[in-house]
């Protein structure tokens, strides 16, 4: 009882709060946001007062089982639940956009341009779709592979839910034009603050389970969580360092200026990358790819060479961002060379990921999951190897500010980091809910075409893009003047702008058509379905050589 | 845990021995091209961090020992490209440019270096293809037209030139081209205003002319745009008689810019571009089709004839 009073105290005390915040805003971004959190602190004391459980309840929505082996997997099913929902909104966004940039009528100002919804597309993907496919395998994996329970397991829910609270203070953020106007971390200073709350929680329940684990060694993909959570932390601090003008208002001023403050942001920018979308994923990969193939993985060797050097040499490669800017020219030399170094470190884990599939190749025909995992290790591969060759100064020089950078941050983004978390949660959706398998396999397989096809159109029409782009930049008549104007060059990339859109479309189906069955294997449906192979069976030919034995 | 190893059968490869919820590694010497690869890319960034400016030190970087810096190359390119432009960047300083069409190879050089000045500076406002946004439904509109013979300011060389460095109704430049189309809003009654649109447009033959209207057009309109509505270059105000409309020729839009008229602007591009840039830009004007002679205006008092050719 005390307990509920106490904590219909602390809702209270955070309504009253936000009250006050939408009275003394500045702006009405700041009293939208302010209003977002009244809201919930009113709804969360009505149900702690009225002593409703409304997570039970919807926990029968979602047929969530009550949890009685050793792990506790709730916090990793919410968190499912989050990367399909953020990773269709992000998906239908990138859509969007593209076809805006197709047909420009479509920016319904003010709150539908592609000024803000391009932020949300990109925030939605990568910190909605992949935070959340980040912090509930990670939920999942620490506890398997440190056989122990989640360590504060209250914390590991605030975690959850106040990420989620992050994700929609930022996506309304940006839709109300409230940005920061740094690239992958537009959102204003309190948003930014939230984070940090949430995100060391999570490091705290990370670094906890580990400390309690029953194992004499830390797990491979827990040294690559690890990295993760605390270089993700470091970068978010640093580069969010900023002065509000009003602690009622949103807008704020960075602590940096000038080229300074454009290397930092780019630090940050090629770290997210590094450490969200790289190290993250690879943690993803070492537990899931060995599971699903049933193999050991290829090389701990390897594994430890590339662990560390991947997490050196990534960490300084931030400046081939500012190539032929103000930044000064050796520090542009070294943002070049340790993204050449950084090659082969990126590929190592492409290797133990794929080499770890010797001896269960077969697999790759019949199991369209491990179709998914590879795919997504090619991809990872390609793109690993695309951004050393992009960073070399001649190259960028041509590719700087082009589609071709589009086409390589979506051949990372949809082919791997997609293709690894769709085969992740695939895994995860029948063990967390304790079903014989997927609703159906042949989905998955459409899945995989559909999102492969996709990409390839991406990929393929912005490379196109970028290049024509790039040259009709740079192209001199004999007379020594320039050729085209920039109106010129937009004209030119209109029908690589409509590849690029039916390829996202092409990859929204697939991610529909997973939807689709995640939600009927979580209702406990299984579909009936011809096998995926079936070796055939002919009693004709498979009589017995001798039938004379049989008598 | 070490005594866990065991060989995998189908690679023939010794565990390592330890195990993670199933999970087994096995111990795999790492490939051989990959750590070769790796140490060649190690090699290829010593070689250019000692080649180009790599390191901060205490005063500055360390240089490279190639001398490179990108402020050093981006100079070179340009001298180099001025340069190559060096003789005709002389003529074309020299020669009056309404001697220009004389030499044609000069000419056609200035053309082609006026495209691109073109494309970087005007083609914002006057469109890639130099047809302004008059025509078009879902433009701004009051952007004119450099291809078609219909000029209000003069379509000679040395008219378009003079346009170009005073720029239109620049505030506090006394030289612009400068003009003030009145607002007729509270002055004419609305059946007036109908009255004179009906006029307007009769003189295209698209409405039914009126004594009212010409008596109207002649009290309020014609000491700019002439009796016959024929326009002055003088003050730029345009021919009403050529259905050619900066701002749109429906009946809707006569009306706004009689009542509430737009004044366009342009900015005067003397105080920002070269003044052999100008040259080029007039040259590739007046070669978009509508250029006129220099004969041909003659007879206009804004454009000081030269005598001496």
């Amino acid at each position: 009882m005390e307990a509920v009073l106490g904590r219909v105290g602390l809702w209270f005390l955070i309504f009253f709060l936000a009250i006050a915040a939408i009275a003394g805003a500045k702006d009405s971004a700041f009293a939208a946001h302010a209003t977002i959190i009244a809201m919930l602190a009113f709804i969360l004391l009505v149900v702690t007062a009225g002593r409703f459980d409304p997570l039970a309840k919807v926990q029968g929505i979602f047929r969530i089982p009550t949890d009685t082996t050793r792990y506790d997997d709730d916090p990793v099913r919410w968190g499912v639940i989050a990367t399909m929902f953020w990773g269709m909104v992000g998906m239908l966004a990138g859509v969007f956009i593209a076809i805006q940039l197709a047909f420009p009528v479509l920016n319904v100002e003010p709150y539908l341009n592609f000024g803000r919804v391009r932020p949300l597309h990109t925030s939605a993907v990568i910190f909605a779709f992949g935070g959340n496919a980040l912090i509930a395998t990670s939920f999942y994996v620490v506890q398997r592979t440190c056989r122990a329970r989640l360590a504060l397991p209250n914390v590991a829910r605030f975690v959850f839910w106040g990420y989620q609270l992050f994700i929609v203070l930022a996506a309304s953020g940006y839709l109300m034009g409230t940005t920061q106007s740094r690239e992958y971390a537009e959102p204003e200073w309190y948003v930014d603050l939230w984070l940090t709350i949430v995100w060391v929680a999570y490091g705290a329940v990370f670094i906890a389970t580990i400390l309690k684990r029953k194992e004499p060694h830390i797990y491979v993909a827990n040294w690559f969580y690890l990295a993760f959570i605390i270089t993700v932390a470091m970068l978010h601090i640093v580069n969010n360092l900023a002065i509000p003008v009003s602690f009622l208002g949103s807008k704020s001023y960075s602590a940096f200026a000038g080229v300074q403050d454009a290397l930092t942001q780019w630090w940050y920018g090629h770290n997210a990358v590094g450490f969200f979308l790289t190290a993250g994923f690879l943690a993803m990969m070492y537990y899931f790819v060995p599971k699903q193939a049933e193999r050991p993985v290829y090389s701990y060797r390897l594994s430890i060479i590339h662990f560390w050097s991947l997490i050196f040499l990534y960490i300084w490669a931030g400046p081939h961002h500012l190539h032929y800017t103000a930044l000064p020219d050796w520090a542009q030399t070294l943002g070049m060379v340790f993204s050449i170094m950084l090659w082969m470190p990126s590929w190592g884990g492409m290797i133990n990921g794929l080499m770890t599939l010797n001896g269960a190749w077969d697999k790759v025909r019949t199991d369209p999951i491990i179709r998914m995992m590879v795919m997504a290790l090619a991809f990872y591969g390609m793109s690993t190897f695309e951004g050393p060759v992009l960073s070399i100064k001649a190259v960028n020089s041509l590719s700087h500010y082009t589609d071709w950078t589009i086409g390589h941050v979506h051949s990372g983004a949809l082919g791997w980091n997609g293709l690894i978390t769709f085969a992740c949660v695939y895994y995860l959706v029948p063990r967390l809910w304790r079903r014989e398998r997927m609703y159906s396999l042949r989905m998955i397989n459409w899945h995989f075409w559909l999102a492969t096809i996709g990409i390839v159109f991406y990929a393929a029409s912005m490379w196109v893009a970028g290049i024509t782009q790039g040259l009709m930049w740079r192209e001199y008549g004999a007379d020594g003047y320039l050729v085209n104007s920039f109106v010129d060059t937009v004209a030119a990339l209109h029908p690589m702008y409509l590849m690029r859109a039916f390829g996202g479309g092409l990859y929204l189906l697939g991610g529909a058509i997973m939807t689709y069955n995640v939600w009927m294997t979580i209702a406990g449906r299984l579909r009936e379905e011809a096998p995926m192979t079936q070796t055939p069976h002919d009693p004709e030919a498979d009589r017995p050589a001798v039938p004379a034995l049989a008598q | 845990m070490m005594e866990n190893k065991r060989v995998d059968e189908p690679t023939g490869t010794e565990t390592v021995g330890h195990e993670w919820d199933g999970i087994e590694e096995l111990d795999t010497p790492m490939p051989r091209w990959w750590l070769w690869t790796f140490g060649l890319c190690g090699i290829f960034a010593i070689v250019y961090v000692v080649l180009y400016p790599a390191l901060p030190m205490i005063e500055r970087a360390t240089a490279g020992t190639l001398g490179w810096s990108s402020r050093g190359q981006l100079a070179q390119e340009m001298d180099a490209a001025d340069q190559a432009r060096t003789t005709f960047n002389e003529q074309l300083a020299r020669v009056p440019i309404e001697r220009l069409p004389d030499d044609s190879a000069l000419m056609q050089q200035a053309v082609a270096g006026g495209r691109a000045a073109f494309l970087v500076n005007c083609v914002q406002c006057h469109g890639s293809g130099a047809a302004g946004s008059m025509a078009s439904s879902n433009l701004a509109k009051g952007y004119p037209n450099l291809n078609d013979d219909d000029w209000l300011w003069g379509g000679d060389l040395k008219a378009i030139e003079y346009t170009l460095i005073h720029g239109i109704r620049q505030q506090g430049h006394n030289e612009t081209r400068f003009s003030m189309m009145p607002a007729f809003e509270g002055v004419l009654q609305d059946a007036e205003v109908d009255r004179l649109v009906d006029h307007i447009l009769s003189l295209t033959d698209q409405a039914q002319p009126s004594a009212e209207g010409a008596s109207l057009f002649a009290t309020n309109c014609a000491f700019c745009h002439g009796a016959d509505g024929g326009g002055d270059r003088t003050m730029g105000a345009p021919n009403l008689a050529d259905a050619i409309w900066l701002y749109g020729g429906t009946r809707a839009e006569i009306e706004r810019q009689i009542l509430r008229p737009r004044n366009g602007m342009m900015p005067r591009w003397g105080e920002r571009l070269d003044p052999v840039t100008i040259k080029m830009l007039a040259a590739y004007v007046h070669s978009l089709g509508g250029g006129e002679d220099f004969v041909e205006v003659a007879a206009d008092p804004a454009i000081e004839v030269d005598e001496s050719s």
